[in-house]
């Protein structure tokens, strides 16, 4: 067997050594469309693959927000309407919170650990990678949500005139939303101390304003403008419908679009912060 | 350890871990019909991070199937230069073509592999996922499953990983999460393979499979590798030579030309020469003089 060794003038067409085999071929080059299927499920699949790797992060998404809700529904063990209003708002609020704090963390790490900059020198669309996220923290908020609900409805007596399956879908928009803001602010933190301050910084805010503490009629005129453009206070505004309807309300569809829309529209600018070239 | 004496060239005997497979006759890529195009060609090539022109005017081609080593002390623009062939630095000026098209062209994602100089891996996924995932983006599609497989195992088994194929990559020693690195880039069939600093921390009979690896590579796929280095003693392992020194190419020859141009019997040597020879020129340019300070060896004034 030749070993070939670095003279001068190397002939490309050297004898072939047997020792490094020839790759199998893809018939063409694939196309770099804006968003492909198959690329934005295998990404969804990479990012759900990380997190079976770590159950810890999974125990805690899916076990905190019931718990809370456990909790919730024993400090106001003497007035469960107040339980009702409260209840119902935070199966909205938690999905929103916690994909928040999961997408914004797990695309930083990606920025930083140059995997990001690898992605981007491959064939792959800015929008693969953004539906790949929203795909896979999507999954997990469903059986967040399901699970939130159902302990919610059937065991704590959470008293919906809805259908529990409206709640479900606000709460799946509302943890959208939440991938789509952490993806988006995530651009703007340079460490993971940064991005976990983003929470309070984005967050808080809509929390204060979206009517849970307070109905936003009561506010004072200017805050209550704030809220009228914030996209939690339709999240927690479309629960509410469902708590005390018993059909889909017009101001329930609504909200729904309303959430739906600003999530999709914040998820583009997320797109837009990914840049092939980086100084 | 390699001493650095010119006949540390990679030995004749050793075996890289080699697949089982290798009957098929190798399929040459097309840029071999026209061997006069270059894979890189740069013309006043400028790159300029913050307040820093990291590049300055730039002109050098990397001949195609061959291995161009890219040397120089850290911090002299090595990395730059890398990503911008390809197509991830910012703010570059100039002519770069890169495979008969301009860096960063979509093309050219699939016929670059690159490994950038900190492992860029999934350090919560198996080596097998790790590749799975970024071989599932070049070649997606479920049609393209069993080519797939065949890629992951091949790259998996050329950087010599297979006995730790299902280890998180996070519980890997450094040199192992490079190597991981390393076959993401060797996924697919790469026309040029840009690898930065790919042999820093192994240790020397990893560093010898490699290199053995990287020649292999050349050879029978007809591959472009330009890899960087701050070790000169790989230098001699390459068959040309881009020494560069504070954003300027101080030397394009091969590492026999280098030294017999300049009198010294190694490449660390000959870089040396060439260092106090551009700080020399420079000099004497300041103080109005101009000296016979260059050499056929392409040697350029560290002032303009």
């Amino acid at each position: 067997m030749t070993r070939p060794t670095p003279t001068p003038a190397p002939a490309p067409t050297a004898k072939s050594t047997t020792a490094a085999a020839t790759p199998a071929q893809p018939p063409a080059p694939a196309p770099t469309s804006a968003l492909s299927v198959s690329r934005t499920t295998a990404t969804a699949a990479r990012v759900l693959r990380q997190l079976r790797h770590d159950p810890r992060t999974i125990a805690l998404l899916v076990l905190i927000p019931c718990v809370m809700l456990f909790l919730l529904r024993y400090v106001f063990d003497g007035s469960p309407r107040t339980f009702d209003n409260i209840g119902a708002s935070l199966l909205g609020i938690f999905p929103l919170i916690t994909m928040f704090l999961v997408t914004s963390i797990a695309t930083l790490r990606e920025r930083t650990s140059g995997t990001l900059e690898r992605l981007l020198a491959l064939p792959l669309g800015k929008g693969d990678l953004i539906a790949g996220y929203a795909l896979a923290f999507g999954t997990l908020a469903i059986i967040q949500s399901a699970l939130a609900t159902g302990l919610a409805v059937w065991f704590l007596d959470l008293d919906v005139t809805g259908s529990p399956w409206l709640l479900l879908l606000v709460a799946l928009l509302d943890a959208l939303l939440g991938t789509a803001l952490g993806l988006f602010v995530s651009a703007f933190a340079a460490s993971e101390f940064q991005a976990v301050q983003f929470m309070p910084a984005v967050i808080f805010p809509q929390l204060l304003l979206c009517g849970l503490f307070a109905p936003r009629d009561t506010m004072h005129p200017a805050l209550e403008a704030v809220s009228d453009v914030l996209p939690m206070s339709y999240a927690v505004d479309g629960m509410n419908e469902v708590l005390t309807h018993t059909d889909m309300t017009a101001t329930f569809v609504r909200d729904v679009l309303i959430v739906g829309g600003c999530a999709l529209l914040v998820l583009c600018l997320g797109a837009a912060t990914l840049r092939r070239r980086t100084a | 350890m390699m001493n650095s004496k010119p006949e540390s060239r990679p030995p004749g005997e050793a075996t890289t871990q080699a697949p089982p497979v290798g009957t098929t006759e190798p399929t040459e890529p097309s840029g071999l019909a026209e061997p006069s195009a270059p894979a890189v060609r740069a013309e006043k090539l400028t790159v300029v991070r913050g307040p820093r022109t990291v590049l300055r005017t730039l002109d050098f081609t990397v001949p195609r199937g061959q291995i161009t080593g890219l040397l120089g002390p850290s911090g002299c623009g090595k990395s730059t230069l890398m990503r911008a062939i390809v197509g991830t630095q910012d703010k570059v000026t100039g002519t770069l073509d890169v495979l008969g098209h301009p860096a960063g062209h979509p093309t050219l994602r699939t016929r670059i592999g690159y490994v950038t100089q900190a492992p860029s891996v999934y350090d919560d996924l198996t080596i097998r996922q790790n590749l799975d995932y970024f071989a599932a983006i070049l070649d997606p599609g479920r049609a393209a499953a069993d080519r797939r497989h065949e890629n992951v195992t091949r790259a998996i088994a050329d950087v010599d990983l297979t006995t730790h194929a299902d280890a998180l990559a996070g519980n890997l020693s450094g040199g192992q999460r490079n190597r991981v690195s390393l076959a993401v880039a060797l996924l697919g069939t790469p026309e040029l393979l840009v690898l930065d600093e790919p042999t820093v921390g192994l240790d020397p009979v990893l560093r010898r499979d490699l290199w053995n690896l990287f020649h292999d590579i050349a050879a029978t796929r007809g591959a472009t590798l330009l890899i960087s280095s701050h070790v000169m003693d790989e230098a001699e392992r390459c068959h040309r030579l881009l020494l560069m020194r504070e954003g300027e190419i101080l030397a394009d020859a091969t590492p026999e030309a280098l030294r017999t141009r300049t009198g010294a019997d190694t490449v660390e040597s000959a870089f040396l020469h060439l260092v106090d020879e551009a700080t020399q020129a420079a000099r004497t340019k300041e103080t109005g003089t101009q000296g016979s300070g260059t050499n056929e060896t392409r040697t350029k004034e560290t002032t303009r």
